[in-house]
C-alpha cells in the first residue's frame, strides 16, 4: 500500500480497536461503520451510534495463501478466514499462531494486534488485527 | 495481611500481562549452523532455547498484546490511564514512538502523557520508576510501564544463542495495589559494555567486559543499596528476580548476593525463552506475581548495559487475590505454548536475509 | 425502447502477446468487427470500451478517446466512452452500447473490449487484479483475489460436499473446448490428475483452478434491429440484458456461496427475454476460477443451489451436454484479458447463433447466455441472444 499514511491512520479506530457502529432504528450492528443502515436507509440517517466490538468469532470460511502479494510474501503460507464476529458483522482476516490443519470452518477465534503491512524498509507500518484460536 | 513497619504510600502494581511470541529456536538447532557444539553451548549459557516473533510482531504488537492481558485481569478503565513508557531497545521506529500506538490500542488516548525509553535491557524498569513517580507526585492516577523487545543479534554472533523477543507491562497506581513498591532506587555509570549505533542492525559488545565491571558491578551495587535503604536481607524475600541475559548470570549474582536458587527460580525464564532484553526482568516478575501470594516479599534488581541498575522492594498485598489473573495466560502458559522452526525459517522471520 | 443486433465481431487472439501493444490490440479487433459488419467509421455514433485497469497495466487512463484515435477515427470526433466494472468492464460497455441504441438515441456503435496485463510483472498483476476486491477490508489484510474465490470454494465444498475433482472437472472441459477455439490462449487438452496436483494457490484452488494473465481485445458492431439487415444476413439479436451489483467485499454478502449480483442480473435478463433458464441452449459464463462457473451454473438457475458440482459429474455442460457451458474454452482456456472478456463471450455467442463456431459449434444453437462479473461477484452483468 504505497497511497500515504493519511489513508491508513484514517481508519486506526477500527483496525486497532474494532469500531464499528449500530442502527439505531433496527440494532444491527456494522463494522467497519456505516453511514447508514442498509436494511433502513433514510431511517437510520444520523440515527447510526459507535459502539467497540470485542473482535471474538467464528471462521465461516478459509483458504490458505501460497501465492501472496508482495507484502505477504514472507508470511505464505497463511490462512486468510471470513469470520463472523459475536456482533454480526464478518470480516476478512489473517489467522496466525495456528498450525493449518487446525483451521476449519466453525473454528472459534479472538483478535490479536499484529503488523498488517509496511511500505517498505523506509516507510510507515501499518498495524490491525488479525485472529488466533481463542483461549479456552 | 498488614504490612508492619511501612509508612510509605502504598503506591504499586494495579495489574500486570505479558506477551512471548509462540516460535521457538533450540540453542543446539543455531549451533549446529555455525559448526558449534550446541550442547556444550547450552550448558555454558543456561538458555536450551529462545523464543522468535513472527514477521508481522515487533515491540509494538508485543506491547500492545502484554497491556491488553493487564487490562483483561482488572477492571481499570483505558481513559484513566495517565501515562504510557515503552522501554526497548527495538522500537519499530527510530523516531516515532511506539508509545502512541500502544496508548491507542488501548483506548487510552488522547488525555495521556507517552514516551519511549531505551536503557538497554532496563528501559522497561525505568518506566515503573517513572509511573511511580508520577503517581506519587498525583500527577496521573495510573500509569503503563511496558519493557518488550525483539532482540536482534548479528548471524553467528555469541549473542544469536539468547537474543530473542517479549515483553510484559505493568500497571502502576495507588488503588486495588496488588504489589506494593515499597523502595526503588538505581546504580548508574558510564561503561560501554554493549551497544548499537543508530545506523547499525545489530548491537555490538564488549565480549567479557559485559561480565565483571559490568552487569555483576551494578546488579551487586544496587542491590546492596536497595536492601540497605529498605533495612532488608535476602532471607526477608519470597522471591528474587534479577537481569538475565543468559540462564548463568542472575544465578551467580544472587549467589553473591546471598539469594538462593529457591528464591530466584520461579523469575527466571531465559532458559526457555531466550533473552527478551527490556521484557527479561519484567517477564520474570510477572512469572513471581502469576504465582504469588498475600505477603510474598519481592526483590527484584534489573540491568541495563551502558550501564545501570534498577532495584526494586515490593510486597504483594491481599488484593492478589481479587486480581482476575486467570483472564490472561500465565507466562508458565506462554512459555508451553510454542511451536519450534528450523534456522531456513529463523533467518526469514528475523529478517536476517534481507539485503536492499 | 428499440431491439439491438450484433452485426459484426472482432477478436484477437488472447494469450501472451510479447510483440503486440494496448493499442495495437484495441485497433485490431475493432478493425475486425468493422469490416466484418461492413460499416465505414462515418456510420459510428459512439463508441464504448471496456478495460478494467489500464491505468496501472500500462500507466494509460483516458483510453475512450484513445481507442477512437487508434481505431483511424481521430477526424470523425466521435463520441467515446471507456466503461469500468473490474473483469465486468467489457460487458457493461457492451450494456452501455446496448442501451444507447435501445433509447434511440444512436443507431450504430462499436464497443471493445481490452487489457494489456503481461506487460506488467505477475506479482504486480495480482496486486492489480486484487484492487477489483475491497481494499481497504480484503486486500490490506492480505487476501488474493484466487484467494477469496478460494474461500467460496471452501464453503461450498462444506455446504454441498462440493469435490476439487468436480472444480478440476471445470478445467478439462474448459480446456478441451479451447482445443477448437483458434483464438484460445490455450489449444490443448489438460488431465484431471494435472489439474490436481498443480502447485496450490490458495488452498483449495491450484494453479490449473485459475484463469491465466492474458493480452487481448474484442470488439462488436451493434445496430439497430431494423437497420441490421442492411449490413449482413445473420444479425444476433440482444433479447435480455441485466445488471446488478452487490457489496465488494465477499464478507458483506447475505451467502458466501451465491452471486446474488448473478441472481438478479439474471431475473432482469430473463424477464426482460421472457425467458427462463430451461430456454437456454449455451452459455459462456465466468469462470475466473473453477468454482466461479459451478456457482454461476446455480446462480443462473440452470441447476439447483448445491447441485453445481454433481452437474459436471453429469456432464451437462459439456460441447455435447444438455446445456453447453464456455464452448470458447471460457476464461480459463481462451485466456482472461480482463476487460476484453465480456465483449470476447458476446463474439462467442455470436458466433455460435451464426453458425460459425466450426468444431465447437453447439448444434441447433438458437439461445445463448453470457454472463460477465466483476470482482468477487460485486458486479455482474447477463445478456441473451437470439439469432434474427
Amino acid at each position: 500500500m504505497k497511497a500515504g499514511v493519511a489513508r491508513f491512520w484514517r481508519e486506526i479506530p477500527q483496525r486497532y480497536n474494532f469500531i464499528g457502529n449500530k442502527c439505531g432504528t433496527c440494532e444491527r450492528v456494522f463494522f467497519p461503520p456505516r453511514e447508514s443502515c442498509p436494511y433502513c436507509r433514510r431511517k437510520s440517517i444520523g440515527n447510526m451510534k459507535e459502539i467497540k466490538l470485542a473482535g471474538k468469532g467464528e471462521v465461516v470460511t478459509y483458504t490458505v495463501i501460497h501465492v501472496g502479494p508482495e507484502d505477504f510474501e514472507e508470511q505464505t503460507p497463511y490462512p486468510i478466514a471470513i469470520i463472523k464476529l459475536e456482533e454480526g458483522p464478518q470480516i476478512t482476516a489473517q489467522i496466525v499462531d495456528c498450525p493449518l490443519d487446525e483451521v476449519k470452518i466453525g473454528l472459534k477465534v479472538e483478535s490479536t494486534f499484529r503488523k498488517i503491512q509496511q511500505d517498505g524498509h523506509t516507510g510507515a507500518i501499518y498495524y490491525g488485527y488479525k485472529f488466533k484460536k481463542q483461549r479456552q | 495481611m498488614p504490612l508492619v513497619g511501612f509508612t510509605m504510600e502504598q503506591i504499586g502494581i494495579v495489574s500486570y500481562g505479558a506477551h512471548i511470541p509462540r516460535y521457538r529456536i533450540k540453542a543446539e538447532v543455531i549451533a549446529a549452523v555455525w559448526g558449534k557444539d550446541g550442547q556444550a553451548i547450552s550448558r555454558g549459557l543456561g538458555i536450551f532455547e529462545k523464543s522468535v516473533p513472527s514477521v508481522d510482531q515487533d515491540t509494538a504488537t508485543i506491547s500492545v498484546e502484554a497491556i491488553r492481558a493487564a487490562l483483561k485481569r482488572c477492571t481499570l478503565n483505558p481513559t484513566d490511564i495517565g501515562a504510557i513508557y515503552v522501554g526497548s531497545e527495538s522500537h519499530p521506529y527510530a523516531v516515532k514512538p511506539t508509545g502512541t500506538i500502544v496508548g491507542e490500542a488501548i483506548g487510552a488516548t488522547p488525555d495521556l502523557m507517552v514516551a519511549d525509553y531505551e536503557f538497554a535491557c532496563k528501559a522497561g524498569t525505568a518506566a515503573i520508576q517513572t509511573c511511580f513517580g508520577l503517581v506519587k507526585a498525583g500527577m496521573i492516577d495510573y500509569g503503563v510501564a511496558i519493557g518488550a523487545d525483539t532482540s536482534q543479534a548479528a548471524p553467528g554472533d555469541a549473542l544469536e544463542y539468547s537474543a530473542s523477543a517479549g515483553g510484559a507491562a505493568f500497571i502502576i497506581g495507588r488503588t486495588n495495589v496488588i504489589a506494593t513498591i515499597n523502595h526503588t532506587l538505581s546504580y548508574t555509570t558510564d561503561t560501554p559494555d554493549f551497544w548499537r549505533r543508530a545506523e547499525m542492525k545489530y548491537p555490538s559488545h564488549g565480549g567479557r567486559f559485559t561480565g565483571e565491571p559490568a552487569y555483576f558491578k551494578h546488579i551487586t551495587n544496587c542491590a546492596t543499596n536497595l536492601m540497605t535503604k529498605a533495612g532488608t536481607k535476602p532471607q526477608d524475600y519470597t522471591y528474587a528476580i534479577f537481569h538475565q541475559p543468559n540462564g548463568k548470570f542472575p544465578v551467580n549474582v544472587a549467589k553473591k548476593l546471598g539469594f538462593t536458587i529457591d528464591q530466584v527460580k520461579q523469575g527466571l525464564m531465559v532458559p526457555y525463552i531466550g533473552n527478551t532484553y527490556s521484557g527479561a526482568s519484567m517477564i520474570g516478575l510477572a512469572s513471581v506475581l502469576d504465582v504469588a501470594k498475600p505477603g510474598d516479599r519481592i526483590f527484584m534488581t534489573s540491568y541495563g548495559s551502558g550501564a545501570g541498575s534498577d532495584g526494586f522492594d515490593m510486597t504483594v498485598t491481599n488484593n492478589i487475590t481479587r486480581l482476575s489473573r486467570q483472564k490472561a495466560p500465565t507466562i508458565a502458559q506462554l512459555v508451553a505454548d510454542k511451536e519450534y522452526v528450523d534456522y531456513g525459517t529463523y533467518a526469514k522471520m528475523t529478517n536476517l536475509l534481507f539485503w536492499e | 425502447m428499440r431491439d439491438v443486433a450484433v452485426i459484426g465481431v472482432g477478436l484477437t487472439k488472447f494469450g501472451e502477446l510479447w510483440d503486440k501493444s494496448f493499442r495495437q490490440l484495441i485497433a485490431e479487433a475493432g478493425s475486425k468487427a468493422i469490416l466484418n459488419a461492413k460499416i465505414e467509421g462515418k456510420d459510428i455514433d459512439a463508441l464504448y470500451v471496456g478495460s478494467m485497469s489500464s491505468g496501472r497495466f500500462v500507466d494509460q487512463e483516458h483510453i475512450g478517446a484513445l481507442v477512437a484515435e487508434v481505431s483511424g477515427f481521430s477526424q470523425l470526433h466521435i463520441p467515446a466512452t471507456r466503461v469500468e466494472g473490474a473483469c465486468a468492464s467489457g460487458g457493461l460497455a457492451v450494456r452501455e452500447g446496448y442501451l444507447s441504441i435501445a433509447s434511440g438515441m444512436n443507431d450504430i456503435v462499436v464497443v471493445g473490449g481490452v487489457e494489456k496485463m503481461n506487460d506488467v510483472g505477475g506479482s504486480e498483476a495480482t496486486e492489480i487484479l486484487a484492487t477489483a476486491s475491497d481494499q481497504e477490508w480484503e486486500a490490506f489484510f492480505g487476501a488474493t483475489f484466487p484467494g477469496i474465490y478460494a474461500m467460496i470454494a471452501t464453503r461450498h465444498m462444506y455446504e454441498y460436499g462440493t469435490t476439487k475433482e468436480q472444480l478440476a472437472q471445470v478445467a478439462v472441459k474448459n480446456h478441451a473446448n479451447g482445443v477448437n477455439n483458434p483464438y484460445a490462449q490455450y489449444q490443448s487438452l489438460i488431465s484431471l490428475e494435472s489439474v490436481l496436483k498443480a502447485t496450490t494457490v490458495a488452498y483449495p484452488l491450484g494453479l490449473m483452478d485459475c484463469s491465466p494473465v492474458s493480452d487481448g481485445a474484442a470488439s462488436l458492431v451493434l445496430c439497430a434491429a431494423e437497420k441490421a439487415k442492411k449490413y449482413t444476413d445473420k444479425p444476433v439479436k440482444i433479447i435480455g440484458s441485466g445488471q446488478a451489483s452487490d457489496t465488494l467485499a465477499l464478507h458483506g454478502r447475505r451467502d458466501i456461496c451465491t452471486l446474488d449480483a448473478t441472481v438478479h442480473a439474471a431475473k432482469r435478463a430473463y424477464k426482460q427475454a421472457n425467458l427462463t433458464p430451461k430456454n437456454i441452449d449455451f452459455a459462456e459464463v465466468h469462470d475466473c476460477f473453477t468454482i466461479a462457473e459451478i456457482c454461476a451454473i446455480e446462480d443462473l438457475g440452470f441447476v439447483e443451489k448445491g447441485k453445481g458440482g454433481k452437474a459436471i459429474d453429469n456432464k451437462i455442460t459439456t460441447l455435447d451436454g444438455s446445456l453447453p457451458v464456455n464452448t470458447s474454452g471460457g476464461l480459463k482456456a481462451k485466456g482472461h484479458p480482463v476487460g476484453a472478456t465480456g465483449v470476447a463471450q458476446i463474439v462467442e455467442l455470436t458466433m455460435q447463433l451464426r453458425g460459425e463456431a466450426g468444431k465447437r459449434q453447439v448444434k441447433d444453437a438458437k439461445i445463448g447466455l453470457a454472463h460477465n462479473v466483476g470482482g468477487s461477484g460485486a458486479t455482474c452483468v447477463i445478456h441473451i441472444m437470439e439469432a434474427m
